[in-house]
């Protein structure tokens, strides 16, 4: 069955979103996505999604529950790489995603993470 | 039997031309909606000409004569087109482009009253189709004013909108958007694409969005300012709006429109002192003098 792969990058986990999404896919990476961070005790997610072209309400409304899954499982997630029409398209559908946190590209997204891990709470230092 | 019916308008057309046309030029050259200061008189007759001679083209291949859409009338069509197309950059007005029509009626009539005169019947019959082929021709030509000018409404609206949404960059990392006149959807939604591709130009984190030349801002605009903010926060951009004047402040919180997620400041040199912190940059005063 296809699946989209999940790296581990130190305490990061890093999905790169390269085929169009359809909701089979979807469910499956909510399910490998949490086992993951569970598994690795990984404390961000990065989710690229700079090759995605389309983008239904189901998908956003994946997005959001991967964020706040995440949340429940102590990791901050961060979606970079939004194509400036599929983020038009989101905020038409209402779905102003408000528990992501998002960066332009990987590197940005990388460097919100790694403040957040070198933060002042603590929690997230190693 | 549709030739036979064209016979009394066919007759008085096609009989001495020349005669009916230089009484048709003086008809209008008599008339007060006559702009001799815009048109020249050879012009005028050379316009005249061409129309009598479309019209009675037609009629004499048996066109249809009521129906002006028929294929049959294509070239008075084009020929009226050019000519209002002609009118209407000399300045005139759209009736007084119909009149050159109209004006025809007049010695049309003359004519069928001379050769009907015995039978006022067909008399009536006859004056009654060329009026309305003549109407309906010089609506035609109002039709086509009125296209030309809703044509340059639409253009000089899609300039004003490209025209109205420049977004500039302030410091590297921080862009402005000055916003003019009334926010609609159709705005909005070139406001934010515009936006959103220079946030992915110039790799910006900062856009400050300023209000200070939106008239009013009611719910729409303010719901359209929230959805550019959002969709500059879903590309990783945080947004600042500036520029809200006493009176939109009062109003934004009467209409009960919640701002609590954005961070607004009164101006624009406020936004970006903000903008300049959250990009960990500060401004001071020179010490070399």
């Amino acid at each position: 069955m296809e699946r989209i792969p999940i790296l581990k990058m130190g305490d990061n986990l890093l999905v790169s979103i390269q085929v169009d999404m359809h909701d089979r896919l979807a469910m499956t990476l909510q399910d490998d996505l949490t086992a993951r961070i569970a598994e690795t005790r990984a404390r961000g997610v990065l989710i690229d999604i700079s090759a995605l072209e389309i983008v239904d309400s189901f998908i956003g409304r994946m997005l959001g529950n991967i964020a706040a899954m995440a949340r429940v499982l102590d990791a901050r997630t961060v979606v970079v790489g939004m194509r400036p029409a599929v983020a038009i398209t989101l905020v038409e559908l209402g779905l102003s995603l408000p528990g992501v946190r998002t960066a332009l590209n990987v590197e940005k997204g990388m460097e919100l993470i790694g403040s957040r891990a070198a933060g002042p709470d603590g929690r997230h230092q190693a | 039997m549709a030739t036979r019916e064209q016979a009394p308008i066919l007759s008085v057309i096609g009989w001495d031309e020349s005669q009916l046309l230089s009484e048709w030029i003086a008809h209008q050259l008599a008339a007060t909606t006559m702009r001799r200061d815009l048109l020249k008189d050879d012009e005028l007759q050379e316009q005249s000409r061409r129309f009598l001679g479309a019209l009675r083209a037609v009629l004499q291949n048996g066109g249809a004569e009521q129906d002006i859409t028929a294929p049959a009338w294509g070239e008075t069509r084009a020929l009226l087109a050019d000519i209002a197309q002609t009118r209407a950059r000399q300045g005139f007005s759209p009736s007084e482009t119909a009149t050159f029509v109209f004006s025809l009626k007049q010695p049309l009539f003359e004519r069928l009253r001379g050769n009907l005169a015995r039978d006022p019947a067909a008399l009536a019959d006859a004056m009654w189709k060329t009026t309305t082929l003549l109407d309906s021709l010089g609506l035609y030509t109002t039709e086509l004013y009125q296209k030309g000018r809703e044509e340059m409404i639409a253009r000089q609206q899609q300039e004003m909108i490209e025209l109205s949404t420049p977004v500039v960059e302030l410091w590297d990392g921080i862009l402005a958007l000055p916003l003019i006149g009334t926010l609609d959807s159709a705005r909005t939604q070139v406001v934010m694409e515009t936006l959103l591709q220079k946030i992915v130009d110039t790799g910006a984190g900062i856009a400050i969005i300023d209000i200070t030349g939106v008239p009013t801002v009611d719910t729409l605009v303010a719901q359209h300012l929230l959805k550019t903010v959002a969709a500059a926060r879903l590309m990783g951009a945080e947004c600042i709006i500036s520029g809200i004047r006493p009176q939109i402040a009062q109003t934004v919180v009467h209409l009960g429109v919640d701002l609590q997620d954005v961070i607004t400041k009164a101006t624009l040199a406020d936004a970006f002192a903000i903008a300049l912190r959250k990009a960990g940059l500060a401004v001071g005063p020179s010490a070399a003098k």
